[in-house]
Formats: C-alpha cells, structure tokens, sequence
C-alpha cells in the first residue's frame, strides 16, 4: 500500500468536523458578498459626500472654467445629449435590424454561426480600439474632425454588438407557436414580423436597448482618440462642431491636481450616476412589466 | 426588406472589417520604421523622448499586473458569491444581492478611476503601506477587481445553475454535506463556465482604460512592485491621445501598435473563454 493511499485511510473527517467547515465556509460566503455589496456602498457614500455640497443649479447651467468653484457642466450635459441622440437614430436601427435579420431570416447554420461570433467577439473588443477606427475612419477618412457627429457615431458603433445581443434574446423569447399561427393565416414572412413578432418582442427591445444606452453615456476611452479634449465653453451649433461629454469632463477635472476640481468632478459623478440608474430602474421597470403583462 | 436587414448585418461584419484594416496598416508602416523585435522584446519604452525606445514590454507589464491584481480580487470574491448565490442563497437573499451586481456593472470606468485616486491610494493604501505613490498599480487593480467582480460572479453562478439537479441529489443522497456538494460536485461540473468567466474578466481588465489612465499612472517602468507608478497599454494610448503629438509623426503611430498588441491579446483571451463556454454548453443539454 502506498503512502499516499495509507495516507487517505487515516483521513476519516468526523460528521461534525464536517458540518464545521461548512458553517465556516458559509460565513466565508457571507464574508465575500459584504466585500462586494461594501465596496459598492463606500464608493457611493464617498462621492456623495465629497459632491453633494457642490450640486447646485449653477454648476449644471455654467461652462467649465478655470477656477473649480466657476465650473459647471453644461457644455458636457449638452454634449452627452446629442451624443445619446446619434447613438439612439444610428445603432438602434441597425442593431434591431441585424437582430431580427439573424433571429428570423437566416437559418441557423454556418453562416449565423459565423455571424454571431463575430459579434460577441466585437462585444469583447476594448472600448479604447474602436476610439481608434472612430479617428481613423470618421475623423480622418469621412473628414468629419474632431466633432460631435464622428464621436456620437464612435459610440454607436461600439454599443451595436450589445444592442444586437440584447434584441436577439428579446426575438428569441418569443413561442415560435405565434409566428407559426400568422403564416398559417397566409402573412408574408415581413408581415408575421411586423405585426407579431416585433410588438410581442418590443419590451424585451426597449429593455435591451436602454441598458445599451446607459453604457453609452458612461463610455469615456473612445472619447479620448475623438474628441478635441481642450476647453469646450460653448454648446455645438452643428453635428459638425467640437463637443465634451459627462464622463470625459469628469475624466479632466480627475486629473487636475487640485482638491477642489476633485470636489466638482465627485458633483458630476453624482449627475451622471443619477441619469444612469435612472434609466436602469426604467429598464427594470419595463421588463418586470413585460413579464408580467405577457401570457404565455 | 431583406437587403436592408442584410446591410443592418453586414455592418457588424464593416466593423471587425475596419477595426484589423485600421490596426494592421498604421502598425505596418510603425514597423517600417521600428524593427519588429525592438518592440515585442524591448525592455524600455520612452517614444517621446530622445533616445526614443520602443520596447512594449514595460506597457505590457504594467498592464498585467493590473489585471493580476484585478483578477486576485475578482476571481476568489466573484466565484464565493456565485457559490453561494446559486447553492446557499434564497430567494429573498439573491433579490437583494443580485441588484448590487447589476448596478457595479453599469457603474462607468472613469467614476471607479475617481475612486481609486481619491478613496483606495489615499484612504487604503497609503495608511496600510507608507510609500504608496500617489498613482500606482495596486488601487487601479482593486478598483479593476471590483469592476470585473459582477462579471466573473454571474457567469460563474450561470455555469453553477446549468448543472442538473440530480449530480446534488445523488451526492446528498450519499452523506455529502452542503459544502461538499457546493465544492467537490457543482464547482467541478461547472469548471469550464468557471474558467470562462475568469479569462473574460482578465480580458476586460487588460482592455480597461479611464481606471488605468487616472490611478495608475504614466510611468512604463518594468517592476512587480504594486505600489509603484506604471503605465499600462490603454494608459499609454490615452496619454498620447490627449498630448499634442502630431497625428502623422511616428510617435503617434505607436498608439496603433500598441493597440494592436492590445486587440491580439483580448481577442485571444475572448476566443479561449468562448470555447470554455461551448464546451460548458455541450456537457450538460
């Protein structure tokens, strides 16, 4: 008999020994989720307190400025508006599109196969490479420069994937028995979609697509290759004029060495996170609603 | 309508289309200039400065001893909270814990950058180990860690609750207590989910960039040291991207390079994480 055999035989752990470890790991278990629920509560209680006593009207409706206690943040809110704008006309769209395209025309075989990895692999690509097709493609080859249009178009393109990804589940829910029923009534395959699967699918969209928002307005490393950065202490006239946004606007008073620009950056955090979990808890709301509303 | 739902499609496939063009051709004409072995296996980057290096290996350190350290933190919490989500808790429990993942997930980067400048290094680490520069490796990777946390925690617990029913039955049915189960059944049976979930939150912390670019600093220095100042590929890239380096100079064309380091390492770390999640899939419908 070997060492090592032998060695097993005498481990003969006692049933209490045994409900012991199970209680400590338990307590491990417990000990592990109050990191992660901890960690999330300090940074929230952390940037409440150090931002709060700087939210005011004022700092919403002034241009950035020298001086912190100056500073506000209009241009960025104007900017991550229209920014939000492109990316709901372009990447909806097309997302939706690509979506019920792979869910509801294209037979499941190599083609999808291929399709579909290459959209999770897009999902995976980090933020920062697609600040770098936005400047080469939308900034230097269209020549649309450092504006608002190449950023907001950067941004689209980067949460299409997720936006595909989303709708896909959201199509993908609904009982084939409902669009078997509408071709049995003689509906076009167009039809069945339009008038079936779509409207049956479309909280699961909306749902989907908010979220794809939400990490739109976040986003801030392809803002970085696109946007021209500098002071920006006007709102763009055009699609065509150079624009800030929230978290790029956060990103530079960050990094300023003085206490109070840290004060006002933890004030800005404070907006963009109240916009953010707003639309979260309307994501939430509608899909509960959805699920909830629906039958079958 | 087909052909407009086709085009919609055929924009993903433009994207990954436009994402290689771009990073092969600007790399190509930076390795023109720059010998290839220079940079994969130099030991000294300092592009901007006379006498220019281009060695990655220092960006590439730093990068992954941030992602070490991210993954230290990440790994071992994500996959507890998974266990005990998907073999401990109730319901009543994951309603509760579930919504906190769900909103560190969709917390921005550039706000855990925020904090770890001005809570980690100065409230954490400074106070635990004086010295800590005031930009350094270990408060980028925590607030990394936290950032991939609900990513490994819920992939993992995915995997968990694939695994049937019965493989718990017949290991309670034999004496095994809930530990012994949770350990020795559910976590090998869900093994590779597991290990998906632990590259694919590796991946996103070496692509992860508004942390790096604020806490970790801009000095691309070879060392294991997590109290020191470093510089990580997407720091680097960032850092160059809002100086005024001209766009067409040499310099500025090290971004691609490094981005194309950068796009091979995630998209090889996505890919080995996706066969992981096939393999998952197959074993157990």
């Amino acid at each position: 008999m070997s060492a090592a055999v032998a060695e097993r035989m005498r481990w003969r752990p006692t049933v209490a020994g045994r409900r012991r470890s199970g209680r400590l790991f338990l307590l491990l278990c417990y000990a592990a989720t109050a990191v992660g629920i901890l960690a999330l509560v300090v940074l929230l209680a952390d940037t409440l307190i150090k931002g709060a006593p700087g939210l005011s009207w004022q700092f919403l409706t002034s241009y950035p400025s020298r001086f912190a206690e100056r500073s506000g943040l209009l241009a960025a809110l104007v900017g991550t508006f229209y920014v939000a704008v492109i990316v709901v006309a372009v990447a909806f769209p097309i997302g939706i599109a690509s979506a019920v395209w792979l869910e509801e025309y294209v037979s499941p075989g190599p083609l999808r196969r291929i399709l579909e990895t290459n959209i999770g692999n897009l999902a995976g690509v980090p933020s920062i490479i697609y600040g770098m097709l936005g400047l080469a493609v939308f900034v230097r080859a269209l020549s649309l420069q450092r504006s608002l249009l190449a950023g907001g178009l950067t941004i689209a393109i980067l949460v299409l994937p997720i936006v595909i990804i989303n709708a896909q589940e959201a199509l993908r829910a609904v009982p084939s028995g409902l669009r078997h029923a509408s071709f049995a009534l003689g509906a076009t395959r167009w039809e069945t979609i339009r008038h079936h699967v779509l409207p049956a699918a479309l909280p699961g969209i909306l749902t989907g697509t908010i979220l794809a928002l939400s990490r739109a307005i976040g986003e801030a490393a392809p803002i970085i290759l696109i946007s021209s950065i500098a002071f920006i202490a006007f709102l763009p006239d055009s699609l065509l004029d150079s624009f800030t946004i929230l978290p790029i606007q956060i990103f530079i008073w960050v990094s300023k060495p003085q206490a109070a620009f840290h004060a006002i950056a933890a004030s800005a955090i404070i907006v963009l996170l109240v916009m953010l979990l707003t639309m979260n808890a309307v994501a939430i709301v509608l899909r509960d609603r959805a699920r909830r509303g629906v039958g079958w | 309508m087909n052909t407009v739902l086709l085009a919609a499609a055929a924009v993903s496939v433009l994207t990954t289309f436009g994402i290689v063009l771009v990073l092969v051709f600007e790399t190509f004409e930076f390795f023109r200039v720059v010998p290839f072995f220079d940079f994969v296996l130099g030991t000294e980057w300092a592009p901007l400065f006379e006498p220019k290096h281009f060695g990655v290996l220092p960006l590439v350190g730093g990068t992954l001893l941030v992602a070490g350290i991210a993954g230290l933190i990440a790994m071992p919490l994500g996959l507890v909270i998974a266990i005990y989500l998907a073999e401990y808790a109730g319901v009543r429990t994951r309603s509760i814990v579930k919504p906190f993942l769900e909103v560190l997930a969709g917390i921005p980067t550039v706000v855990f950058g925020y904090f770890a400048l001005t809570f980690v290094t100065p409230n954490l680490l400074q106070p635990l180990i004086p010295g800590t520069d005031v930009f350094n490796a270990a408060a980028a990777g925590i607030v990394v860690g936290l950032m991939v946390l609900p990513l490994v925690a819920t992939i993992s617990e995915d995997a968990m609750a694939a695994v049937p029913r019965s493989l718990r039955e017949g290991a309670f049915a034999l004496g095994a207590t809930d530990l012994e189960v949770a350990v020795r059944v559910v976590v090998p049976a869900a093994l590779s989910g597991i290990a998906a979930s632990f590259i694919l939150a590796i991946s996103r912390a070496i692509g992860e960039t508004m942390a790096v670019a604020i806490a970790a600093g801009s000095t691309p220095v070879l060392t294991l040291d997590p109290t020191r100042s470093i510089q990580t590929m997407t720091g680097y890239i960032a850092q160059v991207s809002l100086g005024d380096t001209p766009q067409q100079s040499l310099e500025f064309r090290t971004i691609f390079a490094v981005g194309m380091t950068l796009f091979v390492m995630t998209l090889a770390l996505n890919v080995v994480s996706q066969l992981f999640v096939r393999r998952f899939r197959n074993v157990y419908q």
